[in-house]
């Protein structure tokens, strides 16, 4: 018998891992189905100040930019279904249907617009780079050229970086933006380089006030629309709602209160279908 | 139908998989059989830090050791291994937490090794007057090694696939050109393929070679 | 046992002993001393930077539990389809006809001679291209379906071992009594086999946990080591503790699996009513002919 019991102990163990499975299933269900009437948009959950998931709730220019549009629309904020959409995913999760729309940095380019549709824009970003607030050594891309910068993997910023801006640059490429701030906080990296709105979101977060700045060199126009899915009539609804949201100022004051600490100065308010390439 | 690889530097990726394999398997090597023998060893506080070594390591998934190497030593710690560009820091690095994981693997079959080697040979090497150092490099390891060919083989081919792992802090293994490559070109299938023909080239062989290393200086007993 | 190496210590050598262990220690403590003057320098030993984690709770409500919640799902998944599957190519390899044994050992030193990594981002593509399955789920599929393969047929091994560690006599002796080959197969040799297996199986179980960090960290799988990111960049880059923290988790959890797996062995080897087979955690290593469970 002494070994049923030790066979038994075994199943314990898988059989907790198993209930610990099936608990995570459940909560989800509630979820879905108390709710009624639902939206589902996708976006950032690692981006301070555009999109980020905190303990007290998704914050974040997209995310008031979404939450407005969707109330325009008829959702309320509890009727949101927020999915977090990575940049590599955008394009199947919109032609799958798996949400609505989708407010997540999206920069309009040709190649994406021939799967899905934009609606907006509603910002224009700037590929910029972002330096501790006491070095001033960067005035134009070229100088990128002899420092040691970080972005993201496979992105496009790290893309121009390589193509373009500054071919002799030391690269070093993460997973995730917060592990190059990190090396930026300890100077083992000098620069972190993407899109200035997602720049000005990590230094307007309280704990780097004053310990970083945006370098201002505006190397690309970054056109952030709404992705649809192709052909859907939401793009027109969409764009009367951003029209709207610009019109009784709550664009501005969207923009003011997720991007300024960092002293990010922000583009106008772009019209409805005017790219800037 | 190959005409897609030209695109891609696929020797040059597997080159590197091959250097992490070799460099960290020397490091590992040398660090692990350090370890055992402190695991075996007659100071007690060297025979605790040897086991609370193994079992830290042996418990951390190899992929937070990898970026920790990148996060913690480069970026926190301001190591740079004697390099100022990236891509090489990273290698370095990437062999660094390869050596640190693998050494608690060559420890622990070196130990086993270890136990199956007869008392009476290291009793008989006692009795010459042999200290402890001795006893172990003349008579006990030069054993234990003989009879861990297969263990160590083992160790090495899980090496050869967990070199992927450094795909994490971006250094340009064959992995990392395999996500790329399934990016931007539509031939899941072949590219797959390819990449899984390359891994089982290099760890097949390495299997049946030392296997019959193994057999050919096994200790007959 | 290792005593055996090294002489009882007279005056002398006790006095050596003291001299290294002090050296020894020095050397740790300089090593300690310096880490932990690097991290101080470089302010990651702050409060705020560790606040979250040690004083309050919403940061493992927000963000470690969700993805340790993952990590066991994860993992237990793998698990469970792992060991049907590893246990029929296991039986498949000891099989009489060539046919059934051939193909089985082609698929499972195929399987063990692929990274892990390798086959989950083959399985991420794959239900990326091939499959409707909706993108919230993919990285887990993925993550799940490279770990089936890989676990399987390590468990084949597992399972192959363990029959192959039972004395020759107990197959005999069920053929003699008259049973046919499956009936010795599942009523005489898989039973006792199970038991002799349950630590190499329950140490597999640590690997698997341990492959799923890798889902994290190439394939956006929201587990614990993916919780990192959203983690560091809301508390102000707190990369160092978020990291050392999830470490330690992990670490627990695989410190308690490995010592219920030691556990398990010594308590079967204790035991009198089984043959006396038991297959220590790290058997496969010495069976298999390719891959090990490290």
């Amino acid at each position: 018998m002494k070994l049923r019991k030790v066979t038994a102990a075994t199943a314990v163990v898988l059989a907790l891992a198993v209930s610990a499975t099936a608990c995570g299933k459940d909560d989800k269900k509630d979820g879905g189905s108390s709710g009624g009437k639902k939206i589902k948009i996708g976006i950032k959950f690692d981006q301070p100040g555009l999109g980020q998931k905190t303990p007290q709730g998704y914050t974040g220019f997209d995310v008031d930019v979404a939450t407005y549009v969707a109330k325009e629309l008829g959702y309320n904020a509890d009727q949101i279904e927020w999915k977090e959409s990575k940049s590599m995913d955008r394009e199947t999760m919109l032609q799958r249907g798996d949400v609505d729309f989708i407010a997540a940095t999206y920069s309009i380019n040709d190649e994406r617009e021939k799967k899905v549709d934009f609606a907006g824009p509603y910002l224009l970003a700037h590929q910029d780079v972002l330096v501790r607030a006491d070095d001033n050594s960067i005035k134009s891309p070229e100088d990128l050229n002899s420092k040691k910068l970080c972005s993201v993997t496979g992105s496009t910023s790290a893309q121009n970086v390589h193509d373009k801006l500054a071919p002799k640059a030391n690269l070093q490429e993460y997973p995730t933006y917060s592990a190059c701030l990190t090396g930026l906080q300890n100077k083992a990296i000098d620069a972190l380089t993407t899109d200035d709105s997602i720049l000005a979101g990590y230094a307007s977060q309280a704990a780097f006030k004053g310990k970083f700045k945006l370098g201002g060199l505006k190397m690309t126009n970054e056109n952030y629309g709404i992705g649809v899915k192709k052909g859907s009539d939401l793009k027109a609804k969409i764009n009367t709602a951003l029209e709207k949201m610009v019109a009784d100022k709550s664009w501005q004051q969207a923009v003011d209160k997720n991007l300024g600490p960092a002293n990010y100065k922000n583009e106008p308010a772009p019209k409805i279908g005017n790219i800037v390439k | 139908m190959f005409d897609f690889l030209d695109h891609y530097d696929l020797l040059g990726a597997f080159w590197t998989t091959v250097q992490l394999t070799v460099l960290s398997a020397i490091g590992s090597l040398i660090w692990g059989t350090v370890l055992a023998a402190m695991r075996v060893g007659p100071v007690p506080v060297m025979r605790g830090f040897g086991a609370a070594y193994v079992n830290i390591v042996r418990n951390t998934p190899l992929t937070v050791i990898i970026l920790f190497t990148s996060l913690g030593l480069n970026q926190t710690l301001g190591i740079s291994l004697g390099a100022t560009n990236f891509d090489i820091i990273n290698f370095r690095l990437a062999i660094l937490g390869l050596t640190a994981y693998t050494a608690a693997f060559v420890c622990e079959a070196l130990r086993a090794g270890i136990n199956t080697v007869p008392v009476g040979q290291a009793e008989a090497a006692r009795a010459l007057g042999l200290s402890f150092p001795q006893v172990l490099s003349l008579v006990v390891l030069p054993q234990a090694f003989r009879s861990v060919v297969g263990p160590l083989t083992n160790v090495l081919i899980a090496l050869t696939k967990n070199t992927t792992v450094a795909a994490a802090i971006g250094v340009a293994e064959a992995a990392l050109l395999m996500k790329k490559m399934i990016e931007n070109e539509a031939q899941l299938l072949l590219i797959s393929a390819v990449i899984a023909f390359g891994f089982v080239c290099l760890t097949l062989p390495t299997g049946l070679i030392l296997g019959w290393v193994g057999k050919k200086v096994a200790v007959k007993r | 046992m290792s005593s055996v190496l090294y002489d009882a210590q007279g005056p002398r050598a006790k006095r050596r002993n003291v001299l290294y262990t002090v050296g020894f220690l020095l050397a740790a403590a300089a090593v300690l001393w310096w880490v932990i003057t690097g991290l101080n320098d470089k302010d990651q030993l702050t409060w705020d930077k560790w606040k979250p984690f040690l004083g309050g709770t919403e940061a493992w409500s927000t963000y470690i539990w969700p993805g340790l919640q993952n990590t066991l799902k994860a993992a237990a998944l793998s698990m469970l389809i792992a060991l049907p599957l590893g246990a029929v190519l296991g039986i498949a390899r000891l099989s009489e006809h060539a046919w059934v044994r051939v193909p089985a050992a082609i698929v499972v030193e195929f399987f063990r001679a692929i990274p892990v990594l390798v086959l989950m981002i083959f399985g991420l593509a794959l239900f990326a291209q091939y499959t409707n399955v909706s993108s919230d789920d993919r990285p887990l599929y993925a993550v799940v379906t490279g770990l089936v393969l890989y676990n399987a047929s390590v468990l084949a091994e597992i399972v192959r071992a363990g029959i192959l560690s039972l004395p020759k006599g107990q197959g005999e002796a069920a053929l003699a009594i008259g049973l046919r080959k499956n009936q010795v197969m599942r009523f005489i040799l898989l039973p006792q086999a199970v038991t002799a297996m349950l630590p190499a199986i329950v140490s597999q179980l640590v690997v698997i946990v341990k492959d799923t960090a890798l889902g994290g960290a190439v394939l956006t799988f929201p587990e614990m080591l993916a919780s990192v990111s959203p983690m560091s960049s809301y508390y102000g880059a707190n990369t160092i503790a978020s990291f050392t923290i999830v470490a330690v988790i992990y670490i627990a959890i695989n410190f308690a699996l490995t010592s219920f797996a030691g556990w398990l062995e010594k308590r079967l080897r204790r035991g009198k009513k089984s043959t006396g087979a038991v297959l220590p955690p790290a058997a496969v290593a010495g069976t298999a002919s390719t891959g090990a469970s490290v």
